[in-house]
């Protein structure tokens, strides 16, 4: 299947998608590893197991708060926000 | 479909959850036996955790029989009603049959039902993680996660990766790591006093496979160690180098070195997901290593009559193992004879993987990697001294420990921390109790009691 690649922004940062991955396989991709702080030790999160079970990885997606960023398959446009 | 029944007024013959092996297998019999069946899967495509791909993606020295699992979902997809996207977050069970509650849609949350006289539960696993300090920092992914993120995804989890843990999975994750270009520092296997080339899994029934793992993990180089184990990553946004203990047979540390890496793949097994079972009264017992599954009949029957289960939720086995099981149970939802040489093979591949099981246990030392700060459970952000606070308070079990100190509130419902905080405890595993399996948001549980015909 040859279709072509697109971008979302990440905080209004462009980051390159290609069809089929979830939003964070390419913030990891884009060298984006760690997106979020936790409530009690602002300790760094970003992906751990990867398939929707450790909800590690939340962030907003076009203004939807708490978002699996490791199952939502990432669509052109999409606008990421991180906390 | 707003909150309304799916079907017709008396629904399927059989509602499957979970479209990978096991449930693709088990559809695919009861539709070609002529039972209307419905399947739902929470990803974007059919292949659970085993058969990830990219769409399009055929390439098959990532995925053992991917060819043939696509020709079964193709199959799958003209023969019965795939409803991918779906979250299935409860069942309930009446006198007439079944209700499968779903969430459709990645972002939209649309609330689901669905009718069925029986239900295969085929929801698969996930890895089982045991805590460490710094096991919460970026760059430390579980094994699964890794591999999701390669197979699923085309993405490599890091330029420079220790993968760690116990068990057969860390072969493949590992030799797929290198075959894509990464530098992998090490594999560190907990359990054993063997080396790679008397690995378990060679000796039997996969040894070509693993064979196959084994030698790319020679050709790229990559040291193989066994009785050696991560005990701390370090890092201040993210990992950047692990500490590395020699092990002794309880895997008590013995002796340290530090290598540098900027991820971690770690993770001690699997844990299988059976909560929609058990809050259908469905029995559980501790499979070998030490992990809940459902209790299973010759036929793939759980104690709940029209409640079957097939693949990891049944113990954990494998693709080949579920898709055996998958079958078996289809034949037996739709009433007709298991063939004999279903029953044998499955008699074969699991004997294989209780082999399995046991040449990798997880051994107590562990506990002794934890400081007082560790974070046990990651949600909730309980350390370690919160779990020995709340055990000197009183709390002998697990559950006491999670009213006291929390471990296991929080968003992932225990799922990660489950198992450690019961080996904490002192006692073996319990099954879980989570009487909604997916988060729902309240405006969604409001339109199922408002729409749904009684």
């Amino acid at each position: 299947m040859n279709q072509d690649g697109f971008e979302i922004t990440v905080d209004g940062r462009p980051v390159p998608v290609r069809p089929g991955q979830s939003i964070g396989a390419a913030l990891h991709a884009a060298g984006i590893r760690s997106w979020r702080r936790t409530r009690f030790g602002a300790r760094p999160r970003g992906l751990f197991c990867g398939i929707g079970v450790c909800f590690d990885c939340l962030l907003s997606v076009n203004g939807a708060p708490e978002q699996r960023a490791c199952l939502v398959e990432a669509r052109p446009g999409d606008s990421v926000s991180t906390s | 479909m707003t909150g309304t029944m799916t079907g017709n007024m008396t629904g399927y013959d059989l509602l499957v959850v979970g479209g990978g092996p096991a449930g693709v297998a088990g559809a695919l019999t009861a539709a070609r036996a002529g039972l209307r069946v419905a399947l739902l899967d929470a990803g974007p495509r059919l292949g659970g955790q085993y058969f990830r791909h990219l769409p399009g993606a055929t390439d098959g020295k990532l995925h053992h029989g991917l060819d043939r699992f696509l020709r079964q979902s193709d199959a799958l997809h003209a023969s019965a009603d795939v409803l991918l996207g779906h979250r299935v977050w409860t069942i309930t069970r009446d006198p007439a049959g079944f209700t499968v509650q779903a969430l459709a849609g990645e972002r939209e949350e649309e609330p689901v039902a669905l009718r069925g006289a029986a239900v295969l539960i085929a929801t698969g696993a996930h890895d089982r993680p045991l805590p460490f300090p710094g096991w919460d920092l970026p760059g430390v992914l579980t094994p699964g996660g890794a591999q999701a993120l390669l197979k699923g995804h085309g993405v490599a989890a890091g330029r420079r990766v220790v993968v760690a843990g116990t068990g057969p999975f860390l072969l493949p994750v590992a030799a797929g790591l290198a075959r894509a270009g990464v530098k992998v520092a090490a594999v560190l296997e907990a359990s054993g006093g063997l080396g790679l080339a008397r690995h378990p899994v060679l000796a039997a029934a996969k040894a070509g496979e693993a064979a196959g793992y084994a030698a790319t993990l020679v050709r790229h180089r990559v040291p193989y160690r066994t009785r050696s184990a991560v005990v701390r990553a370090h890092g201040d946004d993210e990992v950047t180098h692990v500490t590395v203990a020699r092990l002794d047979r309880d895997w008590r540390v013995r002796s340290t070195e530090t290598v540098e890496c900027d991820t971690v793949a770690v993770g001690y097994g699997f844990l299988p997901q059976i909560e929609l079972a058990t809050q259908l009264g469905c029995a559980s017992a501790n499979d070998a290593d030490g992990s809940p599954i459902l209790t299973v009949d010759q036929e793939q029957r759980t104690s709940v009559p029209g409640v079957y289960a097939a693949g990891e939720p049944a113990g954990v086995g494998g693709a080949a193992l579920a898709e055996i099981e998958g079958r078996i149970a289809g034949h037996a939802v739709a009433g007709l004879a298991v063939p004999e040489h279903l029953l044998l093979r499955r008699t074969r591949l699991r004997s294989f993987a209780r082999a399995l099981q046991e040449a990798y246990p997880v051994r107590p030392g562990w506990q002794d990697w934890l400081a007082a700060d560790t974070l046990v459970c990651r949600c909730e952000e309980v350390p370690l001294s919160a779990v020995r606070e709340a055990q000197e308070l009183g709390a002998t079990d697990a559950r006491s420990i999670k009213l006291l100190a929390r471990p296991g509130m929080g968003w992932c419902q225990g799922r990660m921390c489950g198992y450690a905080v019961s080996c904490l405890a002192g006692e073996a595993p319990q099954a879980p109790r989570r009487p909604v399996a997916q988060p729902i948001t309240l405006g969604s549980l409001e339109r199922i009691s408002d729409d749904q015909p009684r």
